[in-house]
């Protein structure tokens, strides 16, 4: 069999990040590679949040390299909104724009910053939100969906971009246990059509159906990494196992 | 365990409860309102009593004994208002020393600003063809009220007058004002130190300032800054002060509408790869001015009445216009009429723009309805 090497499209080498005195991550090294999914998870204040964060440079890394697809991440503000363009977030409290109708939220970000036209951009949008299965909702605005629906059209949103990347940052924390459900479905099957996910979630039947490999995290530090039938029963390092025995009952 | 209460009576509901209307409201007879309880009733009563004395005199003088037609003669021999003189100068109320023969230019101007500002009202008429067509629409107010070109006689700014110059001086401090205060509110958000200082001490010290010392400062002090040799007018000069205040006063208010802008929006917008300016303008401003509409409507509000400041500096606007027509020594000087003519005309725009933030509020809370 021919075997092409893998090249990664996201590489995170020694990232140092501090908030004043806090050493909030330290010297994290990973590579993400195209189709790879990935779930972070980890006690909380253990720096998932901010880790993902860093990769599309709403926080700035203090130390160490990122780069996605050979792209480094620095401080040009040009650059770091073409990566931007081609890493999709989801956010935990959804973030829609309450102003702009659920059609307006999902075409805005493509007409100005991609300079689609305003017809391809509303097509794109009414497929994604057929994708997520809320075409109907186009015309309403954000305050009147649900919680579920709302974080399904965030999703919507950022495929609009046609990103090479999704990130999730606990993206059903926010959620009546009634929608989780709903939105897992979704990232499952974004999955399933091969995209590229780096998922910081709770959701440990999620991640054990759908990651390729599992990161834990604890005090700024990646403790293990490990494929998920490994990571939930035969954890190496003793901190994840009594992780897992926190959250495992 | 549980303390034992017994066994646990289990319920299962047997059958679905449809949805039903929910109870009529009380209808309010018109008299309960007036006559609920004795203070009410009081007042009620004291109010009829007070409008019951004041209505007589005020028919009487306004309409019985009002005298419509006729000269100085005829008002000097009635007794009741003499609205003859508003017919009469009501042109000079309105247009000030403007030359006579020209004052077609100033009814031009004041028809232009007018249609503009009923086109811009419709939300779906705010496009860039709208902004290019309030530019265009003041400066070419401007060069057709001084003239000096395609033939028009020239007219200095000091005799331009009356309504022309209200509108022209509002529109201007608020065309000049407005992007000046999100400047300045953004900037007073600065992580930047020095565009921080220059904000807050620039908007301190115009919030600190009376507008009328303000407008003599312009008129003293800008001359003295300027080169030799290099005149500005007093109309030019009253505009700087009324753009430094409406510019500090509109970015304090805008500040608090930026406050309340969760950081999340910026973020979100940020990460779908769209520039600074983009997200300010898409995201930010329209919501932050969104949150604020009451109070930003109650600065404009002011700000346009406080254009009839500006007689301190030596202009002519439509109040100090209204006040030199009263000096005519022919006529016996109606000063309630002729203020009353002002004030109907100052009410008319202020109440206008009330309203019309109102209509805003309602169309905006519309989307964001839970």
């Amino acid at each position: 069999m021919n075997v092409t090497p893998r090249k990664p499209i996201i590489t995170l080498s020694g990232v140092d990040k501090w908030y004043g005195e806090y050493h909030a991550l330290r010297a994290i090294d990973l590579s993400v590679f195209k189709g790879e999914r990935i779930v972070i998870c980890g006690p909380s204040g253990s720096g998932k949040s901010t880790l993902i964060r860093c990769i599309n440079g709403l926080e700035t890394h203090d130390g160490g390299e990122i780069a996605i697809d050979g792209a480094a991440l620095g401080t040009d503000a040009r650059a770091v909104e073409a990566i931007r363009r081609r890493v999709g977030m989801v956010f935990q409290g959804f973030n829609l724009f309450p102003h702009l109708s659920i059609l307006e939220n999902c075409t805005l970000a493509p007409i100005q910053a991609l300079r689609l036209p305003r017809a391809e951009a509303e097509g794109r949008a009414r497929h994604f939100l057929e994708r997520v299965h809320i075409p109907e909702q186009a015309g309403k605005y954000p305050g009147q969906l649900s919680g579920g629906q709302q974080q399904r059209v965030a999703i919507a949103r950022a495929l609009c971009m046609q990103p090479d990347v999704m990130l999730f940052d606990e993206p059903t924390s926010a959620l009546d246990a009634e929608m989780v459900k709903e939105v897992l479905d979704i990232m499952t099957s974004l999955a399933e059509d091969g995209m590229t996910m780096i998922c910081v979630t709770h959701e440990m039947g999620f991640a054990r159906q759908v990651a390729d490999r599992i990161v834990f995290m604890d005090a700024g530090q990646i403790i293990e990494i490990n494929a998920p039938g490994a990571f939930f029963h035969a954890p190496q390092h003793e901190r994840t196992r009594g992780f897992l025995s926190q959250i495992m009952h | 365990m549980i303390a034992a209460t017994g066994p646990v009576e289990a319920f299962v509901q047997s059958a679905p409860l449809p949805p039903r209307p929910a109870p009529a409201a009380p209808r309010m007879a018109w008299h309960e309102g007036l006559f609920a309880g004795l203070a009410s009733s009081a007042a009620t009563v004291t109010i009829a009593l007070l409008l019951a004395m004041a209505a007589p005199h005020l028919l009487s003088w306004a309409v019985v004994n009002g005298i419509w037609h006729g000269g100085p003669a005829a008002c000097r021999a009635g007794e009741g208002a003499c609205w003859a003189f508003l017919t009469a100068k009501g042109p000079q109320i309105l247009f000030g020393i403007y030359p006579p023969g020209e004052r077609w230019r100033a009814i031009a101007v004041v028809v232009a600003l007018t249609a503009l500002a009923l086109w811009t009202l419709p939300p779906a008429h705010w496009t860039r063809r709208t902004l290019i067509a309030w530019i265009v629409g003041i400066l070419l107010s401007l060069l057709v009220m001084g003239g000096a070109w395609l033939g028009l006689e020239p007219v200095p700014t000091s005799a331009w007058g009356g309504l022309p110059i209200t509108l022209l001086l509002t529109v201007l401090s608020l065309a000049i004002g407005f992007p000046a205060a999100i400047m300045l509110a953004l900037c007073r958000r600065s992580p930047a130190p020095i565009l921080r200082w220059m904000s807050i001490g620039f908007i301190e010290i115009v919030r600190g300032l009376p507008l009328l010392s303000m407008l003599f400062i312009a008129a003293v002090l800008l001359p003295i800054m300027l080169p030799e040799g290099f005149t500005i007018d007093n109309f030019t000069r009253a505009l700087a002060a009324l753009c430094c205040y409406s510019a500090a006063y509109l970015a304090e208010v805008l500040r608090g509408g930026l406050q309340a802008i969760p950081p999340g929006q910026a973020e979100a917008a940020a990460a779908l790869g769209l520039q600074r300016w983009q997200t300010l303008r898409f995201i930010v401003l329209p919501q932050a001015i969104g949150k604020v509409l009451p109070a930003l409507t109650n600065t404009v509000v002011v700000i346009i009445k406080n254009t009839g400041l500006v007689l301190v500096v030596g202009l002519f606007d439509l109040l100090s216009s209204a006040r030199a027509a009263l000096t005519d020594p022919d006529w016996p000087a109606p000063f309630a009429e002729t203020f009353a003519f002002v004030a109907l005309i100052y009410f008319a725009i202020c109440f206008g723009i009330s309203r019309y933030s109102l209509f805003l509020e309602t169309r905006m809370n519309m989307g964001h309805r839970r």
